[in-house]
């Protein structure tokens, strides 16, 4: 028999250590690690950020105003207290980790966006008219030398 | 109270008045005066509004510039500069309610205090009277060739001592100048409502 190769699955678990982002409620945007599962639809979760502003107070979550990432903290015990969660946030290092994503930079770039002032938007209108311009220049300029 | 006419009732005769007794009759003697309890109290202008301020308009002859406010005058009128140079907007009073406070300010402590104080008095924008009555042969001749509104040459010199100092703080700052040069408008997707000024 030919061998078959089992990989086990990526996906992103319901499980303890899990990070999730949260979408609603007072928390929404903030990073919490799941500490117990409640039932199956509600986890305890637990985010105490070494950011003062992001951090987030021990509670019961339902799992439809939570995102699931990528990130776990690994081997976090089942319901640890918010003292031995905090120490394993510093040493995995979570916040920097969270910061480096696609999805924190690009939520921290519509953020910019969208709070810019009047001038400043007529600023970003007027510099990506000027990159444009150059872009477009070396383009033609490129396409001139190759078609001689 | 007349004396009324005689009228012929079937076979008896009546006199009718000519103005009937009222009905009812005032309680009073002396009827009060309604208490108005109305003040007329100074327009508040907005927190916004400080001098120096690059007021979006929204309204009128000139809606959409970008205009810099100068004074806030009394009963929320406010009076602003284009720079004239700069967008054509010369100075001019409008309503505080249609301006748009954006965040960004210019210096304008260079502006001459006596020339703003003298523009701000009441009676500085109001016409001048026509010397000459226009008659009827004037009318009809209105149409031959068109009088040219002339500007009053106090007016263009009020105006350049205000923008001069406005102009050179303009001038320190990237992309000022043809910021206040351009008008808003609203494109596409844009929420008005959601967006910072």
């Amino acid at each position: 028999m030919a061998d078959i190769d089992v990989k086990v699955s990526s996906w992103k678990l319901v499980e303890v250590g899990r990070l999730v982002l949260i979408r609603s409620g007072p928390f929404e945007g903030k990073l919490a690690a799941i500490v117990e599962i409640v039932d199956h639809r509600r986890v305890l979760v637990d985010g105490p950020s070494t950011e003062e502003q992001k951090i987030v107070p021990r509670h019961v979550l339902p799992l439809a105003h939570a995102t699931l990432t990528h990130f776990t903290i690994p081997q976090l015990p089942r319901a640890a207290g918010t003292g031995p969660v905090k120490k394993l946030w510093a040493k995995n290092e979570i916040d920097g980790k969270w910061a480096k994503s696609s999805f924190a930079q690009r939520s921290e770039r519509s953020d910019r966006r969208k709070n810019l002032s009047d001038f400043e938007r007529f600023k970003v209108l007027r510099l990506r008219k000027q990159a444009r311009y150059e872009v477009q220049k070396s383009h033609a300029k490129a396409r001139a030398a190759n078609k001689s | 109270m007349s004396d009324g006419q005689t009228k012929q009732f079937g076979k008896s005769q009546r006199v009718v008045p000519a103005d009937k007794a009222q009905k009812w009759y005032p309680v009073d003697d002396q009827s009060q005066p309604k208490k108005v309890r109305k003040t007329l109290r100074p327009a508040k202008v907005r927190e916004t509004l400080v001098p120096g301020t690059i007021l979006i308009l929204l309204a009128g002859r000139f809606r959409g510039k970008r205009v810099i406010l100068l004074k806030s005058l009394d009963q929320g009128v406010l009076l602003v500069t284009g720079p004239f140079k700069i967008n054509g907007v010369p100075l001019r009073r409008v309503n505080a309610r249609y301006v748009i406070a954006t965040s960004k300010r210019v210096d304008i402590s260079g502006v001459d205090a006596k020339a703003v104080e003298k523009i701000s008095a009441p009676g500085y924008f109001t016409k001048d009277k026509k010397a000459e009555k226009k008659t009827e042969e004037a009318f009809f001749k209105q149409g031959e060739k068109a009088e040219k509104k002339v500007v009053a040459s106090a007016r263009a010199s009020d105006q350049k001592a205000v923008d001069q100092a406005i102009l050179a703080s303009i001038k320190k700052e990237d992309f000022l100048g043809s910021y206040l040069a351009t008008t808003f408008s609203l494109r596409n997707g844009d929420k008005p409502h959601e967006m910072k000024w």
